[in-house]
């Protein structure tokens, strides 16, 4: 718990809320350009946010305190989540606690509330959101397990912090059961930030709706905050992504050098993340839901596979 | 014995792997009969890369004989077949498909765990890929008897095949030519046999439904 | 020239000739020809390999000692017969329309190819070449099996070629495993899978890799043997084939693979060093008899009631395999003899008798004495002998099998009893209102060959009262080389 470490703590946080509308303006950025559509600027998520935080908060005259409470549980989660993955460096004050598995709780722990929020006010739209966000949530989260117990087996060790330092520190090897995983996390991922194929987040048809309806409710800061939430959600994803499968560039604890290059770095994997997701959601189209489960299955299936590969071959 | 030849070969075995669960949860029989060829060209760039490593040029020949028959020659039967009999629809399975991928997933680990004691004797390169060549094997077998269609228990009688071939080429550095000679020569005997034999199932019941085949019981 | 090249020789050709020229009228005497050949050549290859002792041929790739080369004269001869049978009943069928002179030139040469697949099961010594030819039998008789193109002979055939495609393929990884575990010790050349060598070097075989190798033989070769649970597609094959398709499968291809088992048990023992092939077989064998003996009370079909006695008695025959010793073995070579030359003479009676009734349902059937006699004794004497009544060969062999059981096994014998008790009521008690009785069809416009049923039963009969003193010997050394 040094001096060094907290300063790098409150780096990642501070980065974090601001790198992650950057990341979804880069995407809406990089979407338009794809389809052929004049793109709205890259700091256009952050007027939204300062739109929003400007605005009344409406809230129903039937809406439990847990109504209100959950933005700001859900917000806390997700920068939390954001916290303990290692985005520049692995030391962290947090690392004890950066568990692959509190790594899955939180987000568990983020859904739930803002499920039973959208079910409060008791709306059709809203338990209809709740009840495909549990379906998506209830298979994706077996297979993000697998796909860190996978990264888990090759480095022994479930920490976060430990994992980015042995994979990076690996040679250069061919890994059948990384790749497998890689392809399981990218179809969790696509479904928990509800992407298409698994869902459109620019759609104003109620009944195509996830994320979308589990919000629907809400306004003003409360909507700011979950917007800013969602965005969290989808940057925690990629860092993880980065972190497990291109850990190159992460800093170690007390290399100051690194540390100066992570940034750059950082941005630049980002960025060409971001525009990967881009080309996945003009090149798919969206699954019907009944579709949702088998997709779901297949990346369970190849997170298993993952797993199998690695115990059985030892690669 | 270079590792990246190791390496390589695990890579092509995952491969194998992935493709005989894509196997067991395709639905339009065209894919399964390219899943099939990519199969065939899995295995051959598995021999190959032994060969290669390991400097033993029989398997070159065996590789030789795997591409000619089970990428080229067998999907085009296959494929010439469908065209003919006309059965390019959707196949059901008799149980849904997320349930068979769980028990797909169930038949590979039991295929590990009995694999293991003996790939420690191997002296291959490739001695970790047996059990997954039997695992290859046992899922082909749980495509047969889930398919409620010819066609598709045909593919996965052979790829059972191509699983058992894989696990020579795993366990041993593959069977004596003479003999990889004759199982070729069986295979595709085999095909055209069942060619002929699918025409003639065709035209006793007009479709290829396995139901129809199911009549005889012990009275 | 050697005789082993002219006894493989003469049916690849047969079949190749029959092929191209089958569809002439002179096809099954040309079929008959072939096969008589095939059979002088047997011959001549048995008073070789008795006189010189076991011979190696070819650079050792193909072999004879005393275990196959009697198997090897028998399946000449039984061959031989049925083509003598299947002369005037293919051309009663042709005219009877239910086969095409096309369909016949099919038959004749898929029954050369046939033969030719079997006998080279039999005489090689390269364990991967016989899983190539047991492979290649199957194939040989799919399309023979469905040759009537009814629906229920199509789903015979397809039952036949995927049941016993997987269980050839199981019988694949055996011998793969097999020769994994082989090359350890013989090394990585052709040499790895010839069994003479590995009975040389099978104390050092790894025995791990072997138990597993020989469960998957077991169960893939136990497939075309007909053992329970892996015998679904015998019934069908036996009731919808032409008859003698049946009585080859019965008499010749089952005897064949479980030659291909006992072999493989000959390995196992020797690498294994304890009992667990043996009571593999043994349990696999006790399984069958008891559960054909009670699916038999419960056919409709003559054929099929047949088959399931087969499975019977070929479960009797791994038992006693299973058993081992100087006395099971011996008893279950003189069963695996009597019970082909018995069983091919049973189908024989039983398809003239089909052939003029017009069915296979055995309530339909009756009176066959006064319709034939010939057939009617034939089918009656053939009955009882299958049964095990004395002096027949196969009363000779179940005593000896059931004895050794009582001295060493005595828990088994129980079972054995009561399921060839079952079997004997159930099986008499339709054959016997099937050749007594009154009946309205009409008696055979043309004799029947029956040479071919009396000729069997007398070879039976005289095995069960004198067995002479070389082919007792004979019997001997090969029950010795079994352990």
């Amino acid at each position: 718990m040094n001096f060094e470490g907290i300063l790098a703590q409150f780096a990642a946080m501070a980065l974090a809320l601001v790198v992650a509308p950057l990341l979804v303006g880069w995407v809406n950025m990089c979407r338009a350009w794809l389809q052929n559509r004049s793109a709205p600027p890259l700091l256009q998520p952050f007027r939204m946010l300062h739109k929003l935080f400007w605005k009344e908060s409406i809230v129903a005259h039937g809406a439990s305190p847990m109504f209100r409470v959950s933005p700001y549980v859900v917000f806390s989660c997700m920068l939390l989540a954001s916290m303990i993955i290692p985005t520049l460096s692995t030391n962290l004050p947090l690392a004890p606690a950066a568990d692959a598995i509190a790594l899955v709780g939180l987000f568990a722990l983020a859904r739930l509330f803002i499920s039973l929020a959208a079910m409060d006010i008791g709306t059709a739209f809203g338990t209809l959101g709740a009840r495909r966000e549990m379906l998506v949530g209830f298979l994706a989260e077996p297979a993000f397990l697998m796909v860190l117990f996978t990264a888990s087996l090759i480095s022994h060790s479930t920490s976060l912090a430990t994992i980015v330092a042995s994979l990076s520190e690996r040679e250069l090897s061919i890994l059948p059961s990384l790749a497998f995983a890689g392809v399981a996390f990218t179809m969790v991922s696509l479904a928990e930030n509800a992407r298409i194929p698994v869902d459109n987040p620019t759609t104003h048809l109620e009944l195509t709706m996830i994320h979308e309806a589990l919000i629907l409710e809400y306004s003003g800061r409360h909507l700011a905050l979950l917007e800013w939430a969602a965005a969290l959600k989808l940057f925690a994803y990629s860092c993880a992504g980065i972190a497990l499968f291109f850990p190159w560039g992460i800093a170690r604890a007390n290399d100051h050098v690194a540390l100066l290059w992570a940034l750059p770095v950082l941005v630049a994997k980002l960025a060409a993340g971001g525009f990967a997701l881009a080309v996945i959601e003009t090149i798919l189209a969206k699954m019907r839901i009944f579709r949702v489960p088998e997709f779901l299955a297949t990346a369970f299936l190849l997170g298993v596979l993952a797993l199998l590969v690695h115990l059985l071959l030892g690669a | 014995m270079t590792p990246l030849a190791t390496q390589v070969v695990n890579l092509f075995a995952s491969g194998l792997l992935l493709i005989a669960f894509a196997m067991l949860a395709q639905r339009r029989i065209v894919t399964l009969i390219n899943l099939f060829a990519l199969q065939g060209v899995a295995l051959v760039c598995s021999t190959a890369t032994v060969a290669y490593a390991t400097g033993q040029t029989h398997l070159y020949w065996s590789a030789g004989i795997t591409l000619v028959l089970k990428v080229i020659i067998l999907p085009y039967i296959l494929h010439r077949l469908i065209r003919r009999l006309n059965v390019k629809w959707d196949i059901e399975t008799l149980i849904n498909i997320p349930m068979m991928m769980l028990v797909g997933i169930a038949l590979v680990v039991f295929a590990f765990n009995l694999a293991l004691p003996i790939s420690e004797f191997s002296r291959s390169i490739a001695r970790g890929t047996l059990g997954i060549a039997l695992a290859c094997v046992l899922m082909s077998f749980l495509m047969m008897i889930t398919r409620s269609k010819a066609v598709p228990q045909v593919i996965g009688f052979l790829s059972m095949e191509n699983g058992l071939f894989f696990a020579a080429t795993s366990a041993t550095y593959g069977m004596p030519m003479v003999v990889e000679l004759g199982i070729a020569l069986d295979v595709l005997v085999g095909m055209v046999i069942l060619g002929v034999f699918l025409f003639q199932i065709r035209e006793q019941f007009d479709s290829l439904d396995i139901h129809h085949l199911e009549k005889l019981k012990d009275e | 020239m050697h005789a082993l090249a002219i006894l493989l020789a003469v049916p690849l050709v047969g079949g190749m000739l029959l092929w191209a020229l089958g569809e002439r009228e002179s096809a099954p005497e040309a079929n008959a020809a072939f096969s008589f050949a095939t059979f002088v050549a047997a011959a001549w290859l048995t008073t070789d390999v008795v006189a010189t002792g076991p011979i190696r041929v070819y650079q050792d790739q193909f072999f004879l000692d005393s275990l196959n080369v009697f198997l090897v004269s028998l399946t000449a001869f039984v061959g031989f017969t049925t083509s003598l049978f299947s002369r005037p009943y293919m051309r009663t069928e042709r005219d009877k329309g239910r086969m095409t002179a096309a369909r016949l030139r099919l038959y004749h040469s898929m029954y050369q190819v046939f033969m030719f697949t079997m006998l080279l099961a039999l005489t090689t010594n390269n364990m991967g070449i016989l899983w190539v030819a047991m492979e290649a039998a199957t194939l040989a008789t799919v399309l023979l099996v469905s040759v009537y193109r009814t629906a229920a002979s199509l789903e015979a055939a397809w039952k036949y070629f995927i049941l016993c495609g997987v269980g050839i393929a199981q019988a694949l990884f055996g011998t793969i495993l097999l020769y994994f575990a082989a090359e350890r010790v013989l090394g990585a050349e052709g040499n790895a899978l010839l069994w003479t060598h590995l009975d040389l070097v099978k104390g050092e075989l790894e025995p791990a890799i072997m138990s597993l190798a020989f469960v998957f033989l077991l169960v893939g070769y136990g497939t075309k043997v007909g053992l329970v649970p892996l015998h679904n597609w015998l019934p069908d094959a036996h009731a919808e084939g032409p008859t003698p398709i049946s009585a080859v499968l019965s008499g010749l291809l089952l005897n064949v693979a479980l030659y291909s088992v006992v072999r493989c048990k000959v390995l196992a023992d020797g690498a294994l060093d304890s009992r667990f092939a043996g009571n593999m077989m043994m349990g696999f064998g006790l399984l069958s008899v008891v559960v054909a003996a009670f699916f038999l009370s419960r056919q409709r079909d003559v054929k099929r009631m047949f088959a399931y006695s087969s499975i019977e008695h070929m479960g009797l025959m791994t038992f006693a395999f299973g058993m081992a010793g100087p006395i099971a073995n011996f008893a279950g070579l003189l069963h695996m003899t009597v019970h082909s030359l018995v069983k091919s003479a049973i189908f024989f009676a039983v398809g003239h008798a089909t052939q003029n009734a017009g069915t296979q349902v055995m309530e339909d059937i009756r009176g066959l004495l006064k319709v034939s006699p010939t057939v009617g004794w034939g089918l009656m004497i053939g009955t009882l002998a299958i049964l095990g009544m004395p002096p027949f060969g196969v009363f000779a062999s179940e005593f000896l099998i059931l004895t050794t059981a009582m001295r060493e096994h005595p828990w088994a014998t129980p079972f054995l009893l009561l399921s060839l008790g079952v079997a004997f009521a159930a099986v008499f008690g339709r054959v016997q209102p099937m050749v007594f009785g009154d009946t309205h069809v009409t008696p055979f416009k043309h004799q029947p060959a029956l040479t071919p049923v009396f000729l069997h039963l007398a070879l039976a009969l005289m095995l069960g009262l004198y067995i002479p003193p070389y082919l007792a010997a004979w019997y001997h050394q090969a029950a010795k080389l079994l352990g």
